[in-house]
């Protein structure tokens, strides 16, 4: 292939890129690609056979022989060849007919590049990068919380669902991004369903916004009420972050990896002193805090460190989490291989069919797909992947290893965060997660509410509750709701057959509350600062002097409103004479994958557009699944008559008790708790009836864009023009015998001193 | 190859792999973009590494990027 011969590619996307003759191919021709797949050596053809058998019998493992109890390693296996085989002909099959990237087209990183937002990143680093920035504690929680209903149902939604719709997703929307020179969500919905597509979307995104920082602080909330040792560990990173902070700002700028490590040991000492504290007497009672005002301070926090300049507070909390969020997650993969827990949880509970879950309320269909969002198909994401990583994309080839591939990543965060909770005893798993309501937050009634379940296998004793507290270094685990508690206690008893024995378990089990509070700390920090600037730009419509963002008046009045958005919602969680959590997460749940199904329908309108009606079912199908899903939880919140499952129907049970004149009804017993439910069950309705009608609104208008393309026969794109590319560099984890021989072209010309690439 | 070498490697390339993901290369990537760019024109100076940093975050106030769940 001469340098300057013309790659073949579709007649749409053909606008002059003849590439500078005095280069080395930037690009290979898709045909060589399409030989180097289609050349199938006996080692390729034995290694896939393998695969596809491990992950057959793992499946067979898992669904069909459910023995007693089943291995842990059989989950592993089953994810890895399902996400493999995914990702090898699933993704190659969208990156071939539906988004065709042309390797010749300039990224925004090159043809925009600045040094700074957009730059050229390796796809190995940004690979890491974009993982980071797209995984939290969703991930983490969701799966826990699903575990009632056994571990089928919610390892086929992980594993299926991230391939056919969160991967999807992430790759479609980073992919468009990137062909707009890295334009957000908001903008594209704007550019592709008109004006009132466009605001239902923004509209949609923000009160999202709320939800999710709201109920994230709810989970952190749970996690810390009355453990000492837990708020002093996780107070402790602000000190250390603030330090940090000050160390990069006025002593060694820009050295990360060193302050990171030095930012880890504080943190560690952090985990350990807090146990040392805890066991006195003046630790535990200064830092034994109750729910409500630890909620408060969680909402001041969050005001003053959105307000804080970044470099002082979120920038260096923000490394230590990635720093913590890679490792930690490597280790746990490695401690479940190692361990191989053997799971005794049902492959399908009867809360699964009859809806009555202590943990979450409602049946498999539709719940189990709102309450596991992250992992599966998580909306949110379509944030990330249309802010940051299209930016700092090298190649147009390379969006499918980081959109497709990192999501793959978060979905095998999501099993072993279900193997982890499935791990634990089943008497303790309830009576961890069933609301105070129900176990009245005593060991005695824990033990008689999980007991009195009636479940197979389950046989709770007093002692079992008080030995894991004094394990783990609580005073109590009844009770402790939200899923990071349970996914700790899962963590530490794992890591304590790898490392420590069960004298190391209450450090395991405070190092990933540790773990967890500090993703979510970043998340509700960086989430009220975006919403905040997402609400002065919409206010600046009106009063066009919000749209100056250096306007401190305006700033703080706008973060004001969001932390009061999302506080009252807290607030509201953590008070719930109901539980919270099990009234709450879905309405996360429904929140994410709403934004999922806007996400899908910005990139329906956009495929619609182009005019490939062919393979628009890629992306009709996750469409069509999370809208079936979220519009029918939603409609279930709204409408059932149900009073565990449908709001309305809880508040007017509470309002005609109220109107009796009784004092007591259900789990509330006081007349205050009973106007709280009515109060806080009207809120969530209308939340609920906000959403659906915001989701419902950006659907149609997606889908009469559909329509319209599809009337006229429309051969148009909103994409940026075509820049020719001068740059070169493989597009998956390992460069193909092709690629390197280009690459080798590459590294072989004299050093301009313009690009330094690295290959090992 | 020999063992020594293989570990020296193997490190190195850790080495850059966190530094990477961490963002600590970002002055290195700015001024080489800066010197292809703009050479060693004295009219466009190249920032320090201090005022890198600090122009980093201060760009990060006024342009957010979300964390996710």
């Amino acid at each position: 292939m001469g340098a300057t011969s013309k790659i073949p590619h579709d007649a749409i996307d053909d606008p002059d890129l003849t590439q500078d003759p005095a280069l080395p191919p930037v690009a290979l021709d898709p045909r060589i690609h399409e030989a180097e797949e289609a050349h199938w050596t006996p080692v390729k053809i034995a290694i896939w056979v393998a695969i596809a058998l491990l992950g057959g019998l793992s499946w067979v493992m898992l669904a069909v022989v459910r023995g007693e109890t089943v291995n842990a390693i059989w989950f592993v296996f089953a994810a890895i060849c399902t996400y493999l085989i995914g990702y090898r002909f699933y993704s190659n099959y969208i990156q071939k007919h539906l988004l065709r990237p042309d390797d010749r087209r300039a990224t925004p990183a090159e043809y925009k590049a600045d040094g700074k937002d957009y730059a050229a990143t390796d796809r190995r680093v940004l690979f890491g990068h974009h993982f980071a920035a797209i995984a939290g504690a969703g991930p983490l929680v969701g799966p826990v919380l699903a575990a009632q209903m056994g571990y089928l149902p919610g390892t086929i939604w992980i594993i299926v669902g991230v391939v056919f719709a969160g991967a999807v997703q992430d790759y479609l929307v980073l992919f468009f991004s990137m062909r707009r020179g890295g334009r957000s969500l908001g903008q594209m919905a704007r550019d592709e369903l008109g004006r009132v597509g466009g605001t239902a979307a923004l509209l949609a995104t923000l009160t999202i916004m709320v939800i999710i920082v709201a109920i994230l602080a709810l989970v952190v909330v749970n996690a810390l009420a009355e453990s000492a040792w837990g708020v002093f560990s996780v107070g402790m990173t602000i000190p250390i972050a603030l330090f940090m902070g000050c160390y990069l700002r006025f002593f060694r700028p820009g050295k990360v990896t060193e302050i990171s490590i030095i930012g880890f040991v504080l943190l560690i000492a952090a985990i350990v002193g807090g146990g040392a504290i805890a066991g006195t007497e003046w630790g535990s009672a200064m830092f034994h805090i109750d729910k409500v005002p630890l909620a408060i301070g969680i909402i001041v926090y969050g005001f003053v460190a959105a307000i804080l300049p970044v470099w002082l507070l979120l920038a260096p909390r923000d490394y230590l989490s990635t720093f913590m969020k890679i490792g930690t997650i490597g280790m746990l993969a490695v401690a479940i291989i190692i361990v191989r827990p053997e799971i005794t949880v049902p492959a399908v509970t009867d809360f699964a069919t009859n809806g009555n879950g202590p943990v979450v309320s409602g049946t498999l269909f539709p719940f189990l797909f709102v309450t596991i969002a992250c992992g599966a198909l998580s909306g949110f994401h379509a944030l990330i992947a249309s802010g940051t990583t299209p930016k700092l994309i090298e190649k147009e080839r390379q969006t499918r290893f980081i959109g497709y591939g990192g999501m793959l990543m978060e979905s095998f965060v999501a099993i072993m965060a279900l193997v982890a909770a499935l791990s634990i005893d089943q008497g303790i798993y309830y009576a961890m997660n069933a609301s105070p309501a129900l176990t009245g937050g005593t060991v005695q009634g824990a033990v008689a509410f999980v007991n009195g379940l009636g479940l197979t296998g389950v046989n709770l004793t007093p002692e079992m509750l008080t030995q894991t507290a004094i394990n783990v270094g609580e005073e109590s685990i009844v009770s402790r709701t939200g899923g990071a508690p349970t996914l700790s206690v899962g963590l530490a008893n794992i890591m304590q057959q790898v490392a420590g024995g069960s004298g190391m378990m209450a450090f395991w089990y405070h190092f990933a509350i540790m773990f967890e509070a500090l993703f979510i700390l970043t998340a509700v920090d960086a989430g009220t600062r975006v919403a905040r600037f997402m609400l002065q730009d919409s206010l600046g419509n009106f009063f066009p002097k919000f749209k100056d963002t250096s306007w401190r008046t305006g700033a703080w009045l706008t973060t004001g409103i969001m932390v009061a958005a999302w506080g009252a919602v807290l607030v509201m969680g953590v008070t719930d004479p109901l539980g919270g959590i099990n009234t709450l997460f879905p309405l996360f749940g429904i929140a994410n994958q709403l934004l999922a199904a806007i996400a899908l329908a910005v990139c329906l309108a956009i495929v619609a557009k182009r005019g490939l009606f062919k393979h628009l079912w890629i992306v009709a199908l996750p469409l069509g699944f999370a809208a079936v899903v979220t519009i029918t939880a939603s409609i279930l919140k709204i409408f059932s008559t149900v009073p565990s499952v449908g709001y309305f129907a809880q508040n007017a049970a509470f309002s005609n008790a109220l109107a009796a004149g009784e004092t007591s009804f259900g789990t509330a017993t006081s007349v205050e708790a009973m106007e709280a439910v009515v109060r806080n069950t009207m809120v969530q309705g209308i939340l609920s009836i906000i959403f659906v009608t915001l989701a419902v609104i950006v659907i149609f208008t997606a889908l009469q864009a559909t329509w319209n393309a599809w009337k006229t026969r429309s051969n148009a794109t909103s994409e940026d023009l075509a820049v020719p590319s001068r740059i070169f560099a493989p597009s998956g984890l390992k460069a193909t015998p092709a690629e390197k021989a280009t690459q080798a072209l590459w590294d072989a010309r004299p050093s301009t001193g313009r690009r330094k690439v690295r290959e090992h | 190859m020999s063992v020594t070498t293989a570990v020296r490697s193997a490190a190195a390339g850790l080495a850059w792999y966190v530094k990477g993901v961490l963002g600590e290369d970002a002055y290195d990537k700015y001024r080489a973009h800066h010197e292809s760019v703009h050479g060693t024109d004295a009219a466009t100076p190249v920032m320090t590494e201090r005022e890198f940093w600090r122009d980093q975050t201060d760009r990060q106030d006024t342009n957010p990027q979300g964390r996710c769940c």
